[in-house]
């Protein structure tokens, strides 16, 4: 069994694109931690020959979920919050409109285009993840990445 | 030209270039550590002798390795032998680090830092016991390490036990000899030995 260290390194940067599709920038740092730390804990009893991606953006959906239903949960501010600096330091990357249009999709569509195009999963696992058949996964991928040429499109031109 | 190919310009932005993602890692090392989940965790420390990788459990240092080992391999065998939980941590070593820094400075002659000795068993651990009875500055022969373990004929294994320390520096089997005063090898290489014990003689 590699080093988990050595997971951290070949898997991380997959892990956060999946969470940055599903959550804005602070909340997707949140769950990237969260969800290394959950898989740090079940690594040893982690069968041989798994599909250690397929199982971390399984954990990672798990946890993008958990913070959604947070989310949902918590109280509406009455007006704006003042700007506070984040307690996790400077967000790894730009939160250019591109994410948030993915952010922006319909769930099954954001959730296949973050597990087939970021996470490289096949549709099979997709539909396993997403609860549907392996033809919807497809055509959900479908559906998104035409959602994301056309906003992609309107931001080149504009 | 329309653009049907799943690698489309905007995917290939969304899929990288990759993040930088060591403020992550780091904040992964200290939640794992404040959870107990790191069983092991390692860090590089530079001296006059090259890189040396150093892994510690919670119990304290587990293993001190030179750059003749390569660290991926090194690695993969704690992940074996101790458990697959190791992070690049460098908190936790920060005391065995300074320490080892203040040795190869010559303002340390004994480490008080907390050792792990689970990768060393039967007569190669009791053969470690009796390694730091070999004061700084001083040498003893493999003949008479083997008697001072309680075994006078297993020279060759004295040897061996030196040889496999998981923790050379800390527990000083650079101190160890040939009776006829050659230095014998070393897991280091021998011109780190050379360094070492001409270290301790200034």
């Amino acid at each position: 069994m590699p080093p988990f260290e050595q997971i951290v390194t070949e898997h991380g940067a997959v892990v956060l694109r999946v969470c940055r599709a599903m959550l804005p920038p602070a909340d997707a740092d949140d769950a990237w931690s969260e969800t290394f730390l959950a898989a740090l804990r079940a690594y040893p009893d982690l069968p041989p020959g798994s599909n250690v991606r397929a199982w971390l953006a399984t954990i990672a959906h798990r946890k993008a979920i958990d913070r959604h239903r947070a989310a949902a949960r918590a109280p509406v501010p009455a007006g704006a919050l003042p700007d506070r600096p984040s307690p996790h330091g400077i967000p790894t990357e730009p939160d250019t409109g591109l994410w948030a249009a993915v952010r922006a999709l319909p769930p099954k569509q954001r959730g296949a285009v973050a597990y087939h195009y970021l996470a490289d999963l096949p549709y099979a696992e997709v539909g396993r993840l997403l609860g549907t058949s392996e033809a919807a996964a497809r055509r959900s991928a479908a559906d998104g990445v035409a959602a994301l040429r056309r906003s992609y499109a309107g931001q080149e031109t504009s | 030209m329309m653009i049907t190919e799943p690698d489309a310009a905007f995917l290939a932005e969304l899929t990288g270039p990759a993040a930088d993602l060591s403020s992550l890692r780091a904040r992964l090392a200290a939640e794992a550590e404040r959870e107990g989940l790191l069983d092991v965790a390692y860090r590089t420390v530079g001296t006059p002798a090259g890189d040396l990788l150093v892994a510690a459990t919670p119990r304290g240092v587990l293993k001190v390795a030179w750059p003749t080992e390569d660290p991926d391999v090194v690695l993969e065998m704690l992940a074996g032998q101790v458990s697959p939980r190791v992070l690049y941590a460098p908190a936790r070593l920060d005391q065995a680090a300074r320490e080892l820094d203040e040795y190869f400075a010559g303002r340390r002659r004994v480490f008080g830092v907390d050792l792990d000795f689970r990768l060393a068993h039967g007569f190669r651990r009791t053969v470690l016991d009796h390694l730091p009875d070999i004061g700084y500055g001083s040498t003893a022969s493999y003949a008479q390490v083997a008697a001072a373990s309680g075994r006078p004929a297993a020279v060759r294994a004295v040897g061996t036990a030196c040889a496999r320390n998981p923790l050379p520096v800390l527990v000083p089997c650079h101190r160890v000899i040939r009776s006829d005063g050659t230095l014998g090898q070393y897991a280091g290489g021998a011109e780190v030995k050379r360094i070492l014990l001409d270290l301790e003689a200034a």
